[in-house]
């Protein structure tokens, strides 16, 4: 048994403490908002938050993740920089697909979180673990610096 | 009465058991009629409002989409056409996905940029017969004549009482009301539209998507479900020799191990075959793939190496082969030429890699099949599901999810049938199978490979009077037929044959190509390499003849004429019309007017900075792209700007025509610099994205600028969108390169070639 908590809710799931937690959020828990593109943290699409830093849950073992905090998309919106970076996806329609940008807003929220005024090289470097195979990538641009003004 | 009853309950309830208007079957090209368009494609359209309008007592309207969202809007798009002839409120539009069903719904393959092209003018008229019957309900109940009374918002007011009924209220009514002829509607004038033509709709599911909630295939969830993955032979048309599955049965949470048989080649949509791993937990089914000890046998294809493929192709491409097109005296103008060009073009396989990779969740419950996927061709899902599980096509029910990316990987339902065979080795148990980012890449449909080469002789101005294409690809016909070597009407009708050049003598052959993988669609298709030897070609020939590329390409078009595509040799012209849908220089000369332009041709460029330009009809609708490129110290290449210009005809939804004039900016980004497939001794080389490059932010163009050519007459035949964004953008970057280099690309991906 291994206790887990993800998005304030204490989970105890019997697992392999080696099985990735995306596959852990997405089987066993049952949240489905964080995706799988590439299993080898290529992508981005797995992009979860630990303890607000953002990471890839499709290499992260499940027993590493300990006491810390797993924030996932479907509830990133209920902190300030989730909500600013939801709201300006939405209002610059930057989806296409969609696919991806569960994991685009878990990386552009917590690239607000921590730089509320991102320049284009920190939005380069904070989004460009994350594809988008669709090519949204001017919208996400757009989009960050819209929240960032909001 | 009860409001918000059943919002299937009324308006639309009536539709089960329904008239099934539009024609049956596709008709078999050359023995009938040919059909055209729609009418066309098997199970053609239907318009009866009943099928996919509901309206109930609250209000809510209840819209059926019976194509595929993938990104391309569908989703919103469709419902905008018959919410604005039914004068409805968008706020109190919600939308429903039709399953695989054509015998109700009509066609229903999301591909070949149709959806709105096709079904433009039906879903008009089911919104607008929709909108009659409310009247109609609604003049009844007053005791006035129809001609008095009009729908605006949601409601039906009788002007000269005063009087006004919503929706809702006429729900019920309305539903008993006959269905109008469609010849009897009035269509609403395209003056007076909210939602078509404007940017006054955002994406539908918008929302879901970025709060998490958005359903895909991969998502899908029932009760008790097992997942699994499945061990496919590394080469094509490859067997099992024998297996041993005991260390994988021992990891935990699998639960068993299912063979699935290989193929009849040629072998269609069927799966590859292989060892299906079946578990608690996706992560489990990779473990236990992982264990699994498997003999194979390759079969013929590990012969397949790409290096030597190439040079296949390539002496194939430089000796004659079948005639597709011809007309005057190539090699007479040709040897008399003031000048002659030559060039070879080599386009690489592609993988689609829709980000979700292929995935579906199947149960079979009391002889019931059902099956959530990801799908671009429900129906054609549910046809196999049924013969490959031996069940009635009535007890099978295709669910269709969101689709996270599709570009014709998910028009082919292999994965669904896997996902299916699975659950019935299973008792009929719900089982979703996952298709890993390596099993994409190594299993997949590929965009062909191809050599073009072509060869044009000048005359002392420079302008060409002889013109000889060879285009050597492995054909998509080959998942089809066996062997076949020559590309299909369709390959060659996507901007090789119907090349619209007013040159005296032209010569287009086709050498024989065999196919060692499976050779499937990816978004724009051939027109892809064609449109990037053209395009390419041309500004060859201008610097050439010592000119300006847009000045030459647009002397190349010639001046604004119409071509009736068969006389081109184009028996297909993307199954339209030749008559409705000529081939237009004029429209094709406008984009590329508008993208030159755009970026501003012809101003200075800095050192190591240059821009490039493309124009290329396909999917019935003119793109053209210009690209600035930045050359970095180290020969590594940025884009400050790409300029790209559409005429599609009458628009729908502009917002989502950019979108994915953006994103087909981005994917054609990615095939011109870094995304290859390649094969040795019969297998995949790249793994996954570490090796499969894509786009990435700091990668992709900076700027994207989207220029929509003006068309407001919606009685004008509509384009198509999704893929013919996609092949400019190579050429238009290959021609920037060499004008701030003046190297020439004649291969893609770009990757190192101009590293330093
Ligand atoms: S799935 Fe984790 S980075 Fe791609
Ligand atoms: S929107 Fe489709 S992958 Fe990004």
């Amino acid at each position: 048994m291994l206790s887990l908590r993800v998005n304030g809710t204490a989970h105890e799931v019997e697992v392999p403490a080696d099985m990735p937690l995306l596959w852990v959020l997405r089987d066993v828990i049952g949240l489905t908002g964080t995706k799988f593109g590439c299993g080898i943290a290529q992508c981005g699409a797995c992009t979860v938050h630990l303890d607000g830093k953002p990471v890839r849950a499709c290499i992260l073992p499940v027993g590493s993740v300990g006491a810390r905090q797993v924030t996932t998309v479907e509830v990133v919106g209920q902190s300030a920089a989730g909500r600013k970076i939801q709201e300006a996806w939405i209002a610059l329609d930057v989806p296409q697909c969609g696919y991806c940008q569960s994991g685009q807003v878990m990386s552009a929220a917590a690239l607000l979180a921590r730089t509320p005024q991102p320049s284009d090289a920190d939005i380069a470097s904070a989004m460009s673990g994350n594809i988008c195979r669709c090519g949204t990538y001017m919208r996400i641009r757009a989009a960050i610096k819209q929240a960032s003004e909001a | 009465m009860i409001a918000n009853l059943s919002r299937r309950g009324l308006l639309g309830g009536i539709a089960a058991g329904g008239l099934v208007l539009g024609i049956g079957l596709p008709a078999a090209r050359g023995q009938q009629q040919q059909r055209f368009g729609a009418d066309g494609m098997p199970n053609g359209w239907r318009d009866d409002p009943r099928l996919f309008v509901a309206i109930a007592e609250d209000g809510i309207v209840t819209i059926t989409c019976h194509r595929q969202e993938m990104g391309q809007g569908v989703r919103t798009s469709i419902p905008m056409v018959i919410a604005e002839e039914l004068e409805a409120d968008w706020s109190k539009v919600r939308v429903t996905q039709a399953p695989g069903d054509e015998a109700r719904f009509g066609n229903q393959d999301t591909d070949g940029s149709r959806s709105l092209r096709h079904f433009f003018t039906p879903m008009r008229h089911a919104g607008a017969a929709a909108r009659t019957m409310l009247e109609a309900a609604a003049a009844k109940q007053w005791g006035v004549p129809a001609e008095e009374v009009r729908a605006a918002n949601h409601a039906v007011l009788h002007e000269k009482s005063g009087r006004s009924l919503g929706f809702g209220a006429l729900a019920r009514a309305a539903a008993e009301m006959p269905v109008p002829d469609r010849t009897t509607l009035r269509l609403k004038d395209p003056a007076s539209f909210r939602l078509i033509g404007k940017d006054t709709v955002g994406l539908l599911d918008n929302h879901d998507i970025t709060t998490g909630r958005a359903g895909y295939g991969i998502d899908a969830r029932v009760e008790g479900m097992l997942h699994a993955v499945v061990a496919r032979p590394p080469v094509f048309g490859g067997k099992v020799t024998s297996f041993d599955a005991a260390e994988a049965l021992a990891v935990p949470g699998v639960v068993k191990v299912v063979a699935i048989d290989a193929p009849a080649i040629p072998s269609e949509f069927q799966p590859l075959g292989g060892i299906a791993v079946i578990a608690r937990n996706t992560w489990a089914a990779m473990q236990g793939r992982d264990k699994l000890k498997i003999t194979w046998d390759d079969g013929p294809h590990a012969v397949y190496s790409s290096d030597t493929y190439r040079a296949q192709l390539q002496e194939a491409a430089r000796k004659p082969g079948k005639v597709v097109r011809s007309a005057g005296d190539v090699d007479r103008a040709l040897a008399g030429a003031a000048k002659r060009v030559e060039a070879e073009y080599y386009i690489p396989h592609l993988a689609q890699t829709p980000l979700e990779p292929p995935a579906a969740l199947v149960r079979i419950r009391d002889g019931q099949c059902e099956a959530w996927a990801c799908t671009q061709a429900p129906q054609a899902t549910r046809t196999r599901l049924a013969q490959r599980l031996k069940l009635p096509e009535d007890k099978v029910t295709v669910h269709v999810t969101l689709l996270g990316g599709g570009f014709g990987r998910k028009s082919k339902p292999d994965f669904v049938l896997e996902a299916g065979l699975c659950s019935q080795a299973m008792d009929g148990a719900p089982v979703k199978l996952t298709w890993t980012r390596e099993d994409d890449l190594h299993h997949g449909f590929y965009h062909t490979v191809s050599v073009e080469r072509l060869e044009a002789g000048l005359d002392a101005d420079g302008k060409p009077v002889a013109w000889l294409h060879r285009s050597v690809a492995p054909t998509i016909g080959s998942i089809f037929a066996p062997d076949p070597k020559h590309e299909l009407p369709l390959e060659l009708g996507m901007g090789m044959v119907n090349l619209p050049f007013p040159i005296p003598n032209i010569r287009m052959e086709n050498p024989e190509a065999v196919a060692h993988a499976r050779i499937g669609w990816f978004r724009s298709v051939s027109n892809i390499p064609h449109a990037f030897a053209i395009q390419s070609f041309v500004a060859e020939l201008a610097h050439a003849a010592g000119r300006d590329p847009k000045d030459y390409l647009l002397e190349l078009i010639g001046p604004p004429r119409l071509y009736d595509p068969t006389d081109l040799g184009d028996v297909w012209n993307h199954g339209e019309d030749p008559k409705r849908y000529p081939i237009d220089t004029g429209r094709l000369r406008r984009v590329v007017e508008a993208a030159a332009e755009g970026i501003g041709w012809g101003r200075a460029m800095p050192q190591g900075s240059g821009l490039g330009l493309a124009g290329h009809y396909s999917f019935v609708s003119y793109v053209a792209a210009a690209v600035e490129v930045k050359m970095g110290s180290r020969g590594e290449i940025s884009f400050p700007r790409v300029d790209i210009a559409i005429d599609c005809g009458p628009q729908v939804n502009p917002e989502r025509i950019r979108s994915q004039m953006e994103g087909a900016v981005v994917m054609g980004t990615g095939l011109a610099l870094s995304a290859e497939v390649s094969f040795k001794d019969g297998r995949v080389q790249q793994n996954n994205f570490d090796a499969y490059e894509l786009t990435r932010i700091d990668s992709a163009p900076r700027e994207i600028r989207v220029h929509l050519l003006p068309s407001r007459d919606y009685s004008q035949p509509l384009g198509g969108v999704g893929e013919p964004g996609v092949p400019p953008v190579a050429p238009a970057i290959a021609n920037a390169v060499f004008a701030a280099t003046g190297k020439r690309i004649r291969q893609l991906p770009i990757r190192d070639q101009l590293t330093t």
